[in-house]
């Protein structure tokens, strides 16, 4: 990461619409959701309640984008069929 | 060279004198005791089309500062002053201003804090928002603040500084006090400050996020780059001084020494009183005691070398301020700076603090000699048995009244 000699003056950024890089993702701590797709029914109540847009829809299935998921557990609180469960972080992805 | 134009100026007027000719863009500014003058004078003009200037009359010295930090970090050239509870109401934004490095000049007429109420002169206002990241400036009289108050702004603009001045004068005293002021023409200041040269300026073709969530992995990084830029701008600030020096015949410096050649024993102050102690120094002078002063000019960026090198040899120093730091170890904020910067060198003079005419109270020559005695007898002794000693004040343990 940059050195105080290196970051931008004062902190100012200067590209804009940069949020996209950010990667916030990783302020998740503990645990995550993961998705069993023989379980899946592609109902979409994940991608529905997700506060974050962290579910990406795909043909058929969905997809948990860990760049940005922050470990909330919402969408395996409301998965219906029990496709998805929170897991250790520690377990692997 | 043609004889300058002196006009009789109070140090308010002397400020918005200045102010006028260094052409801000905004102003923006709520009237408060001491600084009053500075507004109404500032308003004339603008009013009288003196000055071409967007006059915000805000509500608040919080919005005064903040319509400030807009202006400045769109690329205009901004303005404020304010005194003690309004640049208390402002503490918030102070810091602001600072961290973005935002060049804005302000003046202070400096006052006391409530309570009890006291509209009267004294740094607890300034001294209390040392840690702002301000550069702060305190001058002695109305040609210092006219000098001065020019300076701040080619200081706080120049690209190797970009940080907020506060330019300081002590309220009454110099503030509402009538002097011979010599003023330069329109032309010496256009010459002396160009146009601000703003580095990100509003410009929709280069958007600028300014005020960002600084999390902790990047937090340290912008802070530390911030003191450097305040620790190096003491450079800078003494080669811009020298430039006002050799264009307009001034004298000045960021630690000024006066009759210190001989002397075992000085008073270092800041502000208006150093008028007065000089009179104590040139009356024990006269007795033959080896008695001199150090006016201090810059209290931020904190001159250390300089103080170092002025107060080396001397074996006793005492340090006047004009507030109370409460429950601090020394007394007064001066007090505690100076005894910390004299302290890896060796030989180090003896240095007592005096906090001293708080709200307002009239310090006479008489107080200085009963310090001086204070000093010539620690010199004497070469022992100290006091870190401070209020004076002008009643009662037990002060030197009053």
């Amino acid at each position: 990461m940059e050195t105080w000699e290196e970051v931008t003056f004062a902190g100012y950024i200067l590209e804009p619409g940069n949020a996209e890089s950010y990667k916030t993702g990783d302020w998740r701590s503990r645990q995550k959701p993961v998705i069993n797709q023989e379980k899946c029914t592609f109902c979409l109540l994940c991608w529905i309640y997700c506060p974050d847009g962290a579910i990406i829809r795909k043909e058929g299935e969905v997809e948990i984008d860990y760049y940005h998921c922050k470990g909330c557990g919402i969408c395996a609180y409301e998965c219906p069929s029990g496709a998805i469960r929170m897991r250790s972080e520690m377990e692997g992805e | 060279m043609m004889a300058r134009k002196v006009l009789a100026l109070n140090g308010d007027e002397a400020a918005a004198y200045a102010v006028k000719q260094c052409k801000p863009d905004v102003i923006a500014a709520y009237p408060i005791t001491p600084q009053t003058i500075i507004v109404e004078r500032l308003s004339d003009f603008v009013a009288d089309g003196e000055l071409d200037a967007e006059f915000i009359a805000v509500e608040s010295e919080h919005s005064a500062m903040s319509a400030c930090i807009g202006a400045s970090a769109m690329g205009a050239r901004a303005y404020t002053a304010t005194a003690s509870q309004g640049l208390a109401l402002m503490y918030e934004m102070l810091f602001v201003a600072s961290s973005f490095r935002l060049p804005i000049v302000m003046s202070v007429a400096n006052r006391a804090l409530n309570s009890p109420l006291n509209i009267w002169n004294d740094m607890s206002d300034t001294m209390g928002a040392r840690d702002c990241g301000w550069i702060q400036i305190y001058n002695e009289n109305s040609q210092e603040v006219y000098d001065f108050t020019i300076q701040a702004f080619r200081i706080a603009e120049d690209h190797r500084v970009l940080l907020p001045v506060m330019v300081c004068h002590d309220g009454f005293v110099v503030s509402h006090s009538t002097e011979g002021v010599e003023v330069l023409s329109d032309g010496e200041v256009d010459s002396f400050l160009p146009p601000r040269d703003p580095v990100y300026p509003l410009d929709v073709e280069k958007p600028v996020t300014i005020g960002c969530v600084g999390v902790p992995e990047y937090y340290p990084e912008i802070k530390y780059q911030q003191e450097v830029a305040t620790k190096k701008s003491i450079e800078t600030i003494k080669e811009i001084l020298r430039e006002f020096n050799e264009s307009f015949g001034r004298s000045y410096g960021i630690v000024e020494e006066y009759r210190t050649d001989g002397a075992e024993v000085a008073l270092l102050t800041i502000g208006s009183i150093s008028g007065t102690a000089k009179e104590a120094v040139d009356e024990m002078r006269a007795e033959g005691k080896p008695v001199g002063l150090l006016k201090l000019r810059l209290f931020r960026p904190f001159p250390i070398e300089a103080l170092r090198k002025s107060l080396s040899g001397l074996k006793v120093v005492g340090v006047v301020d004009r507030h109370i730091s409460f429950g601090s170890c020394m007394g007064g904020a001066l007090n505690m700076e100076v005894r910390a910067a004299l302290y890896e060198m060796k030989d180090r003079p003896h240095v007592m603090g005096f906090p001293t005419g708080l709200g307002g109270r009239d310090i006479r020559v008489e107080h200085f000699l009963k310090i001086i005695d204070e000093l010539l007898m620690i010199a004497e002794q070469d022992a100290l048995e006091e870190e401070y000693k209020v004076v002008g004040c009643r009662g037990p343990g002060c030197i009053g009244p």
